[in-house]
């Protein structure tokens, strides 16, 4: 059975993007067909991280209108022959996705993958409503500061209830936390909460955390999802929230300041 | 010593007395005028007929003999009967009363041994009448309430996990969390000032009981990671450690 995972947050920027794009990869080079979207109509850049903007023809809207096929749009990696993207339009705004449109393709999609994942805008208005109302999955992305914590606990709470699989009373989405740009210094400075403070407050299965690297920008410019950059913390952090997802059982990285005595003596445990 | 005992070596103990507690119906009388116990007590019964039928029942005279009223006991034990109730003892009666009892195999049973919430008070009877239609539904909600979440029951609120800052609980009756409270709490909001808020973890924004509120500014710091209850007295919420 084909899954779909929303990747979503309530606050914007705050890694959403670079983690569809990363763990879609992941899934593809595990070797498990996998589609992903962008449903960020008006913002299109989920293309631009995956460094095929230049083969854009068609996109999601243009196949909700039926003025191009799903097979059409989808555009093949470069990088990865098992994954697709699906990408935004840049012309039109979000009101050009309606729900019985994207349904249709995301069951048009699961005929064929086994991963769908949505990358989704920010905020709760439609395009985002849209992109996790079908998820079986969501990646709840949430940076460690007070507001980005606060808008994911709302976001949780519309999954929990606003979703095709609320309302058709089945089981619930699966929710799954990615504590995102993590800087385990700036934790110890009192700046960010530990990952402690985080699951303190959301009470959530932790898939992992990624740091805040350097790498993730080089990746974005260079249009490769950071993922692939296997040397990089933020590539490693990546790819074992995708063996973690897959079932793997991986002891969390990149939580502790290795450089400080201090953080031995007083960090988070 | 028998000799049986050397016959049969090993004898396992047909009995074995243990010591066990009962909830029992008592009922406390105050007036001696048999006709109208008669009549107020099948009143009572009909009310809840599968719930007295064959009840052992336990009589009290304190309140009689405090006010020298003496009653008949072999008639009152035949009106219980008639009643469809097996009176199994009595309470708070005299030297003379108690002799009869035992005479009718009806055991003495002592006032202060027994525990009673409000035994004070002069009640024919002490179960309440119908108790499952007239029970209020309770809701509960075994997943966490997220902030932007509302949630409203019309009786008690029994909550599993835990209510996030930004969510607020109602309940016209008590609220239990038995998670962190970080949202706001509402318990009694149609007036009722019994109603009580119990939590494991007291943080929240607000806590409301019958309109009497205190914000988190109010809510001392010393309380959290501990379980409370929160109730109204004198129009005054108190915060109590539940040990
Ligand atoms: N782990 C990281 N370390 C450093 N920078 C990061 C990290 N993750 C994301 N960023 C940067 O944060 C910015 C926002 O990332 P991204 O576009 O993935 O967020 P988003 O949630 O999709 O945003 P939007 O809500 O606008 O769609 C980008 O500039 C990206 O390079
Ligand atoms: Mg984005």
């Amino acid at each position: 059975m084909a899954r779909i995972i929303v990747v979503t947050s309530g606050k914007g920027g705050v890694g959403k993007t670079t983690t569809s794009a990363a763990i879609a990869m992941g899934l593809a080079k595990k070797g498990h067909k996998t589609a992903v979207i962008d449903f960020d109509v008006g913002l299109r850049n989920l293309d631009l991280i995956m460094g095929c903007e230049r083969r854009v023809v068609y996109d999601i809207v243009n196949v909700i209108n039926g003025e191009a096929s799903l097979n059409q749009a989808l555009i093949r990696d470069k990088h990865c022959e098992q994954l697709y993207i699906l990408p935004a339009s840049q012309t039109r705004d979000k009101d050009a996705l309606n729900q019985e449109g994207v349904g249709k393709i995301l069951e048009d999609l699961k005929k064929d993958f086994k991963y769908v994942v949505c990358d989704s805008p920010a905020g709760i208005e439609k395009g985002a409503h849209l992109a996790m109302y079908f998820a079986d999955d969501a990646f709840v992305v949430t940076n460690p500061e007070v507001s980005s914590v606060r808008d994911s606990d709302r976001m949780l709470g519309l999954l929990s209830s606003k979703s095709r699989r609320a309302e058709q009373n089945q089981e619930p989405i699966k929710e799954y936390l990615l504590l995102t740009r993590y800087s385990p210094e700036r934790v110890k400075l009192g700046d960010m909460l530990s990952v402690d403070d985080v699951q303190d407050i959301l009470s959530l299965h932790l898939l992992g955390v990624i740091p805040e690297s350097k790498s993730v920008l080089t990746a974005s410019n260079s249009g490769t999802p950071v993922i692939l950059d296997e040397k990089s913390d933020a590539g490693q952090a990546y790819a074992d929230v995708v063996a973690r997802y897959l079932g793997e059982d991986r002891p969390h990285r990149f939580i502790d300041d290795k450089k400080g005595f201090f953080g031995k003596l007083f960090g988070s445990k | 010593m028998s000799t049986d005992s050397q016959k049969t070596p090993y004898n396992p103990p047909a009995l074995e007395f243990k010591s066990s507690t009962f909830t029992v119906p008592v009922l406390v009388l105050s007036s001696n005028d048999l006709l109208v116990i008669e009549q107020q007590l099948q009143e009572k019964v009909r009310l809840a007929p599968e719930f007295f039928r064959n009840s052992p029942l336990v009589f009290d005279l304190l309140e009689l003999n405090k006010r020298n009223l003496d009653i008949d006991i072999a008639a009152l034990t035949d009106i219980i009967r008639k009643s469809g109730l097996l009176p199994i003892g009595i309470r708070g009666g005299n030297a003379e009363q108690n002799k009869l009892a035992l005479a009718l195999h009806i055991p003495v049973y002592s006032i202060h041994n027994s525990v009673s919430a409000n035994s004070q008070k002069p009640k024919a009877i002490v179960p309440p009448p119908e108790p499952k239609t007239e029970s209020v539904a309770t809701t509960l909600i075994t997943q966490p309430v997220r902030s932007g979440q509302r949630i409203y029951a019309s009786g008690d609120l029994i909550i599993l996990a835990q209510v996030s800052a930004g969510a607020e609980i109602m309940a016209e009756g008590n609220i239990h969390v038995y998670n962190t409270l970080r949202g706001r709490a509402l318990a009694g909001v149609q007036g009722n000032p019994d109603a009580r808020i119990f939590c494991s973890d007291l943080q929240a924004e607000l806590i409301s009981i019958a309109g009497n509120y205190k914000v988190s500014e109010d809510l001392e710091k010393a309380v959290g990671k501990k379980p409370v209850q929160i109730y109204l007295q004198d129009h005054a919420l108190i915060i109590k450690d539940i040990v």
